[in-house]
């Protein structure tokens, strides 16, 4: 039987083992240019030769084998317990080569460990352009060890990499750093007391920071050799860095030759714009809203087209089967149109995740974190919030997940907290419908009213989030110390394959996940709207001729059909609730559809075609658009149920209500707690309806 | 007083002469924040706050706070 290699990439955080991994297993995980991106582990296959297989572990990038944040702790968790599945036969260490020496620190420790280990020397390509040049065999000489000399970009190196983890088994032991002359008597002592273990990992495992490192507690007490204070084990700590970079420093002295007058220097002269006091922040804004000026104005052209196709799918479904009476209707005008209602969308969400992944790949990202910093500190964020903030403008559950590198547990739970604030893209097909419903068309200095206004609800989302972080803030109380580290990565010309590739994947998944919910709600729509409980449903053919004896015969169906809603499971669950929203301006029909959203957002549009679409009875020639079955819906006394005032009303609920389970399943595992999710559930929809309600009022 | 980065000027270098204050991050020190090493500001955002730096080869940004903890002794050329 031929036995899988256990492969575990490790490095500093934005050294490209993501995109090793990409290499190596042909899988497509997200890389970008911000250290932080990968932080949980992620597994692929890669086939190397003679049927050996070896199975891969992409991990969180780390400084170093103390875990400041929770994603680093995943990489120090399995490399300190032998009796992980995952327990790698060999680490490969991926090393950024303008950064060996910082990146070394991190090889000597695990090599002090004693696991098999490689070094990646990634990005060679820049090499050149930085003037540095490499003596591979001095180096893998003194650091004992093999070398690939790796450009993911280029893709070269990648076979060397095979062969030689093919090859693991022949790499040299030798340690880096013998650990007892950190202190020689007090490691003598620690290994007279645990004879079978190894010095280094009882070291690292009596100084994990104990917010993250609950490494081997269990199976080690090494409570009583926490005898040293706190400031002596730091002492400690910060010998054996001196200790390792002297180490570092003489083997680089004689491996690596580094020419600065040859380095070209883009970073200076990006960074004295980019983050400068006054235009760092005007440019920000000015990128901010050609984003929001693209997602209306160039994404207009596909979205027809996609609109005019669905209507003619809709309408082929109705005259292919034209005797499936209502089942006919759900598909057509419930799933089809519901379906299509997301579809629509497709291009403002690709260009949306177009430029959120051009930020990040740019090495933009940082700057942003950099220049926001300060401001965020006042409401009881970091600079690192704002990433999750941003992206958060795609999905929020991602979001959530990039939270974990913030090194602060309050800062992070606040981030937590407030990111369902922001606009994520779930948002966009209420928001674009009802923008377009309410807001005429028309241009300012160049600038469409209606992508000021989606601006202004991004604005007001985000507006929202940074107030309760305020709030959260205040209410809180820690007494851990805050600190903030932040590495600002080299600029990149983003590589059009990563772009494209997490464009389509966070498309698709968009367009498939919401998908699978519209399906469903749409069938337990129609279940509900085609059953009710009592005569009033099943008569309701008799009941409406009595009413209305003088109107023609189309007339009378389309009220019998909405009668019969009316009265049906569904219209029953719309009417109970109607008391509560007819405030904020909605009819019972909205109800449902707000009903519908509390599992996900995007359903709305879907939910209100299926329901205007069993309401009625008319055979129209042409399909209505959603669109045009909303600005078509009036009151009994013939006033339209989408105003201004109601449109603004639903456009600020959408704003702040939380309405996604997937969003609060994260936020529990995130947390480990109910409590959170709920907090937000209870808070947010509360803010959601009291904003709606004033705005109603208001305007009405 | 002694000196520390907080009290460096946008371009000026340094050398980090003590970073054995408790509250610095150890992150920090194993980036290379360490005794000897060459610390250069690279840039400033408003108030001073967070400072960019370029020390021993690595970029990167800290909070005004911490930079006052670490000691340095300015380069004089
Ligand atoms: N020039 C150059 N850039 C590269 C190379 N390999 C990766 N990159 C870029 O480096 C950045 C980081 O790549 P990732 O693969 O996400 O790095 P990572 O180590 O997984 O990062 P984290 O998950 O955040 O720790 C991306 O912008 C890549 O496009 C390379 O060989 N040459
Ligand atoms: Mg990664």
């Amino acid at each position: 039987m031929s036995k899988q290699i256990n492969v575990a990439l490790i490095g500093n955080p934005n050294t490209g083992k993501t995109s090793v991994f990409n290499a190596l297993t042909g899988l497509n995980q997200k890389v970008g240019n911000y250290p932080g991106i990968t932080v949980d582990k992620k597994h692929g296959i890669c086939k190397l030769s003679r049927g050996v297989k070896a199975h891969i572990l992409d991990l969180p990038g780390t400084y170093s084998l103390n875990a400041s944040s929770l994603d680093e702790n995943v990489v120090i968790e399995l490399l300190l317990n032998k009796n992980d599945k995952d327990y790698p036969d060999v680490a490969v260490i991926v090393s950024d080569v303008e950064n060996l020496k910082r990146n070394l620190l991190l090889f000597t420790q695990i090599k002090d460990l004693k696991i098999p280990t490689l070094l990646v020397i990634n990005m060679s390509d820049v090499m050149k352009r930085k003037g540095i040049s490499l003596d591979v065999d001095v180096l893998e000489e003194k650091l004992n060890t093999k070398i690939a000399l790796v450009s993911t970009r280029k893709g070269t190196g990648i076979q060397e990499l095979k062969k030689l983890i093919e090859q693991y088994k022949t790499l040299p032991k030798k340690q880096c750093l013998d650990a007892s002359t950190i202190e020689p008597a007090y490691f003598e002592r620690l290994q007279k007391a645990f004879p079978n273990q190894d010095i280094y990992k009882l070291w690292l495992v009596i100084t994990q920071d104990a917010n993250f490192g609950k490494v081997s507690r269990q199976e080690l007490d090494v409570s009583k050799f926490k005898t040293k204070s706190t400031s002596e084990l730091k002492r400690l700590q910060q010998k054996e860095a001196i200790k390792r970079y002297q180490f570092i420093n003489n083997v680089l002295k004689e491996g690596q030759n580094i020419d600065r007058s040859k380095a070209r220097d883009l970073r200076s002269k990006l960074d004295r714009v980019l983050i400068h006091k006054v235009w760092g922040y005007i440019i920000f804004f000015i990128i901010l809203l050609t984003i929001f000026q693209a997602i209306y104005d160039w994404a207009t052209f596909p979205m027809d087209l996609i609109d005019t196709t669905f209507a003619g799918i809709a309408e082929w479904v109705k005259s292919s089967y034209p005797n499936g009476g209502k089942v006919t209707d759900l598909v057509a005008e419930g799933i089809v149109s519901g379906i299509g209602g997301i579809v629509i969308f497709i291009p403002q969400i690709a260009f949306l995740f177009l430029f959120i992944s051009i930020l990040e790949e740019s090495g933009y990202m940082s700057r942003v974190v950099f220049l926001m910093d300060r401001i965020m500190r006042r409401f009881g964020l970091s600079g690192k919030s704002l990433v999750p903030l941003i992206s958060g403008t795609a999905c929020a559950i991602p979001a959530v997940m990039a939270t974990r590198n913030i090194e602060n547990w309050k800062e992070r739970l606040i981030t937590i907290l407030v990111t369902p604030f922001t606009t994520c893209s779930a948002r966009l097909p209420v928001y674009l419908i009802i923008i377009a419903l309410i807001i005429p068309e028309g241009y300012i200095f160049g600038l469409s009213y209606q992508a000021l206004t989606l601006m202004l609800l991004y604005l007001i989302g985000f507006g929202m989030a940074v107030f309760s972080a305020y709030v959260l803030d205040r209410i809180m109380k820690t007494n851990r110390k805050t600190f903030f580290v932040v590495e600002m990565p080299n600029y990149k010309l983003p590589l059009l394959k990563n772009v494209i590739i997490t464009v389509f994947e966070k498309t698709k998944t968009f367009v498939f996940e919401a998908g699978k919910i519209i399906l469903a709600i749409s069938v337990i729509l129609w279940v509900l709207a085609s059953y009710g409980p009592d005569e009033k449903f099943n008569n309701a053919e008799a009941i409406v001729a009595e009413q209305y004896a003088d109107l023609s015969d189309a007339k009378i169906d389309d009220k019998v059909a909405a009668y019969r809603l009316e009265h049906s499971y569904i219209g029953i669950i719309g009417k109970t609730i109607e008391p509560v929203i007819k405030p904020l301006g909605y009819d019972w029909k909205i109800g449902i559809g707000l009903v519908a959203s509390f599992a996900a957002r995007e359903v709305f549009v879907g939910t209100l075609a299926t329901i205007y679409s069993i309401g009625s009875a008319t055979e129209n020639e042409s399909i209505d658009t959603i669109k045009t079955k909303m600005s078509n819906e009036i009151y009994e006394d013939g006033s339209k149920v989408f105003t201004f005032a109601s449109g603004i009303s639903l456009l600020l609920f959408y704003a702040f209500a939380m309405q996604c389970m997937s969003t609060l399943a994260i936020v529990k595992r995130e947390t480990k707690s109910w409590k959170w999710p709920m907090i937000q559930l209870i808070g947010m929809s509360a803010i959601a309806y009291i904003f709606a309600l004033i705005a109603f009022q208001i305007l009405k | 007083m002694n000196l520390t980065i907080a009290d460096l000027k946008k371009g000026e270098s340094a050398v980090i002469t003590d970073s054995s204050s408790n509250d610095i991050p150890l992150k920090l020190l194993e980036m290379g924040c360490l005794p000897g090493n060459e610390v250069k500001l690279l840039q400033l955002a408003p108030f001073s706050d967070p400072m960019y730096l370029n020390v021993n080869d690595s970029f990167l940004a800290i909070r005004k706070e911490t930079a006052s903890l670490i000691v340095i002794e300015k380069i004089n050329e």
